[in-house]
């Protein structure tokens, strides 16, 4: 247990060092401070925030809150697209056009025309997410399934499986691992935009919040609240790691 | 990610390539006719005012607005300041990220330092220190590209480190038996075997540095695609947000398509190449 601690430590110790750096330099006044605030004076922004009640923990919820709706729709839509199309030849003729038309788009230019149909709050932000992460899991989770191994495919059958229970019961199974993969790139494509979104238009979130605090010229708070968000993708990538872990755990 | 590694004997790619040519002709041709079909029932929509103009313009009147935009010259401006920044963005994100993720596999110090770095790095949303740039870097060029080529090289880093990493020892072994020396072996050996995965990592990259491009050129104004289409839907015209939309997607498939094309010349020599290609 003890070697594991030391471990992580001595892994995560650059950033110690980076830590340290940051505040020696800002206290030896080296840079501006209103270039880079205190290491020492960020932290007790970031506290100050976190125990105000319209601070740090209400902005940040309400952005997960945004991104894990849109992210579940499209988690939910995505895969059963991507399946379907790899599965049945006239889903695949039917959406693969608008796939291909709508992949290279860089989801940020929706922002306007979301910001313009459906107006400034949540139900625009969260349609902007979803659309966003949509294609990403569309293409990963069919890529995934047209992949899966055709040894099985052909056992299955051999054994009189019907179509559906292929489907079902071999070819998800089977492609899982690789549909999980893109639900991760799809997380932190959601991080970005939800980020975006509310940094160009937004009342709350902690995008607004980064944006409001760097405006008004609270520099602490504004650092605070990238370091806030910095850590959130962070656990929320190494909690989906995890959980994959988990459910993948049938395999060697 | 469009190009995904391809399998040689995947039962739902064959029963495509077994299918006779007729039905062959209508896979090839089905997309346009219901691209074709989904414009013209775009336009009868909008011309029939089945929909609100204003929430849904018709084709014609986007297309319109995007003639304007090209005579006018503001299109060619707008395109190339984007991908002018885009593109050196996406230059610097290339070669501090290759270096760094080399360093890495061969220097343990380097690895030492930026593996932690780049692990918070990676996921985090780079957007978020855009506020921080704008305070560093000004409100001009080098903040914007600056921000698109911190967002890109987390991604290129970790590629470019786990494809070198992953280089075959025997490879390099026998690299060493014969006599090559340490640069040779980086240049000859290990580059080019570790070129799929750093391409994989680039191609990942630039859809990244689109998206970022147009959040800086949105937030900062500055001129730029991103910037056109605030303004357009700021005084509320549709027209100009759907041409935006058109413009920067044909710029992005472009773009796409152009560095797939690279990665097959660049890999003629690589087995992937030959493989027939599970795209979308």
């Amino acid at each position: 247990m003890t070697h594991k601690i030391i471990a992580t430590l001595w892994r995560y110790s650059p950033l110690l060092l980076l830590a340290a750096v940051w505040e020696g330099v800002t206290q030896a006044h080296l840079v501006s401070q209103y270039a880079l605030p205190t290491l020492s004076g960020v932290l007790t922004s970031m506290w100050t925030l976190a125990i105000d009640p319209d601070g740090l923990v209400y902005h940040t919820s309400r952005s997960i809150m945004r991104g894990a709706a849109g992210l579940g729709a499209a988690v939910v839509l995505g895969t059963t697209a991507g399946v379907l199309m790899a599965w049945y030849r006239p889903v695949r003729l039917l959406l693969k056009p608008f796939i291909q038309m709508f992949y290279p788009l860089p989801k940020s230019a929706l922002i306007p025309l979301t910001i313009m149909w459906i107006g400034l709050g949540d139900p625009s932000k969260i349609t902007l997410i979803f659309i966003g992460s949509l294609l990403p899991i569309v293409v990963s989770s069919f890529n995934a399934t047209r992949g899966v191994d055709s040894v099985l495919i052909w056992s299955a059958r051999g054994m009189g499986a019907t179509d559906r229970e292929l489907l079902w019961e071999v070819v998800v199974p089977a492609a899982l691992p690789e549909i999980m993969n893109g639900y991760r790139v799809a997380l932190a494509l959601c991080f970005i935009l939800v980020v975006a979104g509310e940094l160009i238009i937004a009342n709350n979130g902690i995008g607004f919040l980064i944006n409001f605090l760097g405006e008004g010229g609270d520099y602490k708070g504004m650092f605070a609240g990238v370091i806030t968000i910095s850590l959130v993708g962070f656990l929320a990538d190494r909690g989906y790691i995890m959980l994959m872990r988990r459910i993948l755990i049938w395999r060697e | 990610m469009a190009t995904v590694a391809p399998r040689a004997a995947s039962a739902l790619g064959q029963r495509r390539e077994s299918r006779p040519a007729l039905a062959r002709a209508f896979d090839t041709f089905a997309p346009y006719v219901i691209i074709g079909v989904l414009l013209i029932a775009w336009e009868v929509a909008a011309q029939e005012k089945l929909v609100i103009p204003f929430l849904l313009p018709a084709l014609s009147v986007v297309l319109e607005r995007i003639g304007t935009d090209l005579t006018s010259g503001a299109l060619a401006y707008n395109i190339g300041i984007t991908l002018y920044r885009t593109v050196v963005g996406f230059a610097l994100a290339a070669m501090i990220g290759v270096s760094i993720g080399v360093l890495m596999t061969r220097v343990v110090s380097v690895r030492w330092f930026f593996d932690p770095l780049v692990s918070i790095g990676l996921p985090m949303p780079k957007v978020a220190l855009l506020p921080v740039f704008m305070l560093w870097f000004g409100l001009f060029d080098a903040s914007k590209i600056l921000m698109v080529a911190f967002s890109a090289c987390f991604q290129i880093i970790i590629t470019t480190w786990h494809g070198t990493q992953g280089v075959d020892k025997e490879l390099i072994w026998s690299a060493r038996s014969l006599g090559a020396k340490d640069r040779e072996v980086l240049w000859e050996i290990v580059m080019p075997a570790a070129m799929p995965q750093i391409l994989t990592g680039l191609q990942i990259a630039m859809p990244v540095c689109l998206i970022v491009v147009l959040v800086t050129e949105m937030q900062m104004g500055g001129r730029g695609l991103g910037d056109a289409m605030l303004v357009a839907a700021r005084y509320a015209q549709t027209p100009g947000v759907f041409a935006g939309i058109i413009e920067i997607g044909t710029v992005g498939f472009c773009i796409i398509k152009g560095m797939e094309y690279l990665r097959k010349r660049l890999l003629v020599w690589h087995q992937e190449t030959m493989r027939e290609e599970t795209t979308v």
